[in-house]
């Protein structure tokens, strides 16, 4: 489960001054179901998503992932989370093999356990006919098994996806929403962020509509429906934001 | 402290790196290879050439002369001279190396040496151009016999004994061991290798895994893992300090190995057949080694360094522009501690890389100041402490990692 609290993050810059990539924005994910975090580019989605996998620490307040606290007990925190972005690459050097099982020892798994895991996952990802090539030999959709390998090999209950499948083809983007389904029938907490409507309404049982740093609505698809008297959710995801609409620059 | 964490680290980015081209020819190739080109290629080259210029006759011109024929006659006799017409302008012609040396003998001068009157020879050479003072020195040695052999004539007219013309030998001997006599010629050319392929060793590691590392994209995937940000630099730092230390060790051995092959090969028959001298390079295992004790804290100390500049870059093109000022940071003091006169003092003792330099070239000489020993290995140690302690920081430090 994820609890956050208040999280909040301000950055310094010399021209802007105080930014406020985040701003008190609380919200739980449940185990068993996907939480999707849907917003403009520079709304605040990836800065959210990295303070719970504890590459940022939160400026004020915090959130419980898994029950540890993420500025009290950062490494506890990323031993239960699974970090997936079009920004995580992989060792260019390393086999696929090679570069699961760096993964699974960082995580402190032992060398049987470990084995047992990486033919286990790359069976089930169909992996094992370029599990010995080199991750910068790889095409787009096998490094993106590959990064999947990564997240899941410690089998971890939380999963966090920010912008998954940015920049990828639909073929390895339908790669990437079956494995998050997975994720969720598995009964892992999920979070994912996105600015693509269809993903929404395809994979999210929560919404939470994140502009300017600040949540301003949160529900599932049919209460925003509801609420909104409207069928098509890029509408309502417009009808939410309109208010506060400015452009906003890129996180 | 999780060692095994630090261990992992340091054992993938060990086979990452002996992956790399890039790394694998500034850490081995380049070290391995520079000396053999530099010392051998070059010292073979340029062996062949003397040799080459040595062989080669000297073209000389003769002002004067015509009351001295025995004289001019003799010049003409001598091997590899090649007399050529006078003209007015050679001065030009020595300046545009057609003629290498110009005689002039002055007037009456057969006459004035019989007379036993003092007179002068005059040779007009190119300084610095070897194939003008081979030439100048083919007529020196000429004058020089023909003036021995006129003074054993008048000696024997006289029926004076011939020790006269050399009544006593001046002879000059090296009283110093061999050691001492390398470290004095070559003493901070070792301490200055090793100091700059310290730094050169530790140079691409400290971008490829900081710099490098953000512009692939992967510092967000190994920051998602639980590792502790500090078992992650030090694994990295780790490995920079290797590659830092191996590149600085084989550079030794790869000049060691080429000064082998010059003292042994024919290079050293070459230059011995030829005028010029050669240095015979006697250093001592033991000399090394405590050369290498000494660069320990020095390689800690740049690794740390260089990794703390290159994590403030986004892309290896920035930290390259970062870290190339570095170089001279480096350079300077190591050539400062080669220039003669400069020796150790309190107050030099406690600079960084100057005083490491200026105690490997008395290590080199098998001179061992003990005070000064633990000054600069604990004071060099300390800095190496303090700059790994703030690359432990700024790795801590998002706005560092995450500089945009």
């Amino acid at each position: 489960m994820i609890q956050a609290r208040g999280l909040s993050k301000r950055f310094q810059d010399k021209k802007r001054g105080e930014i406020r990539a985040v701003d008190n924005v609380s919200f739980t994910c449940q185990p068993g179901k996907i939480y999707g975090l849907l917003g403009a580019n520079g709304a605040g989605k990836t800065t959210t998503l990295r303070m719970l996998a504890t590459i940022l620490e939160p400026t004020d307040g915090t959130a419980l992932v898994c029950g540890h606290d993420i500025v009290e007990q950062p490494e506890k925190v990323r031993a239960c989370v699974g970090f997936l972005s079009t920004a995580t690459a992989l060792y260019p050097r390393l086999t696929a093999r090679e570069l699961v099982e760096y993964f699974g020892r960082l995580n402190g798994l032992d060398e049987a356990t470990l084995k047992k895991r990486v033919d286990d996952i790359f069976n089930r990802l169909d992996m094992n006919g370029f599990r010995d090539r080199r991750c910068d030999k790889l095409s787009t959709g096998m490094k993106q098994k590959t990064s999947i390998a990564r997240t899941l090999v410690h089998d971890p209950p939380v999963m966090i996806f920010d912008e998954p499948t940015l920049g990828l083809d639909v073929i390895t983007a339908r790669t990437i929403t079956a494995f998050i389904r997975e994720c969720r029938d598995r009964g892992k907490t999920v979070i994912f962020s996105t600015h693509v409507m269809s993903e929404v309404e395809k994979l999210c049982d929560t919404i939470g509509i994140i502009h300017t740093g600040k949540l301003l609505a949160e529900g599932t698809l049919a209460q925003f429906r509801d609420q909104h008297n409207e069928q098509d959710f890029e509408e309502i995801f417009v009808k939410v934001i309109a208010p506060r609409y400015v452009p906003a620059e890129t996180d | 402290m999780s060692l095994r964490n630090v261990g992992l680290v340091y054992r993938k980015e060990l086979l990452e790196s002996l992956r790399d081209r890039r790394t694998l020819m500034s850490t081995i190739l380049i070290p391995l290879l520079l000396f053999p080109v530099l010392a051998v290629g070059i010292g073979y080259m340029g062996a062949e050439l003397i040799g080459q210029a040595s062989r080669e006759p000297s073209t000389i011109m003769v002002l004067g002369g015509a009351d001295s024929p025995e004289v001019v006659q003799g010049l003409g006799e001598v091997k590899n001279l090649r007399i050529v017409p006078t003209v007015p302008d050679y001065v030009n012609l020595i300046s545009n190396k057609k003629v290498r040396a110009v005689v002039d003998i002055p007037p009456g001068f057969q006459a004035a040496i019989a007379r036993g009157e003092r007179t002068a020879v005059k040779i007009y050479i190119f300084s610095g151009d070897l194939k003008s003072s081979f030439g100048a020195a083919r007529i020196e040695k000429f004058f020089s016999e023909y003036r021995d052999t006129t003074v054993r004539r008048s000696l024997t007219a006289e029926k004076l004994p011939e020790s006269l013309m050399k009544p006593f030998d001046i002879k000059q001997e090296n009283v110093v061991s061999d050691e001492k006599v390398a470290a004095e010629t070559f003493g901070g050319l070792i301490p200055y290798l090793v100091i700059l392929m310290c730094m050169t060793g530790a140079m691409y590691p400290a971008m490829d895994l900081t710099a490098g590392e953000k512009e692939r994209g992967t510092m967000e995937t190994i920051l998602s893992s639980p590792i502790s940000r500090t078992h992650l630099v030090l694994g990295k730092f780790l490995l920079v300090l290797t590659a830092s230390l191996a590149t600085a060790a084989l550079s030794v051995i790869s000049m060691g190995a080429s000064f082998w092959g010059l003292q042994h090969g024919p290079a050293l028959e070459a230059a011995q057949s030829g005028d010029s001298t050669f240095v015979q390079l006697h250093i001592g295992l033991g000399a090394v080694l405590s050369v290498f004790v000494m660069a320990l804290p020095v390689a800690v100390l740049f690794s740390a360094v260089l990794m703390t500049i290159a994590l403030f870059a986004k892309t290896y093109k920035e930290a390259q522009s970062y870290l190339t000022p570095m170089t001279f940071v480096v350079i300077i003091p190591a050539v400062a501690a080669m220039l003669p006169g400069i020796e150790l003092t309190p107050k030099l003792a406690i600079i960084p890389i100057l005083n490491v330099s200026l105690l490997c070239k008395e290590l080199v000489a098998g001179t061992y100041h003990w005070t000064f020993i633990i000054l600069i290995f604990l004071s060099t140690c300390f800095y190496a402490a303090a700059a790994l302690f703030i690359a432990v920081k700024m790795f801590q430090r998002e706005s560092v990692l995450f500089r945009s």
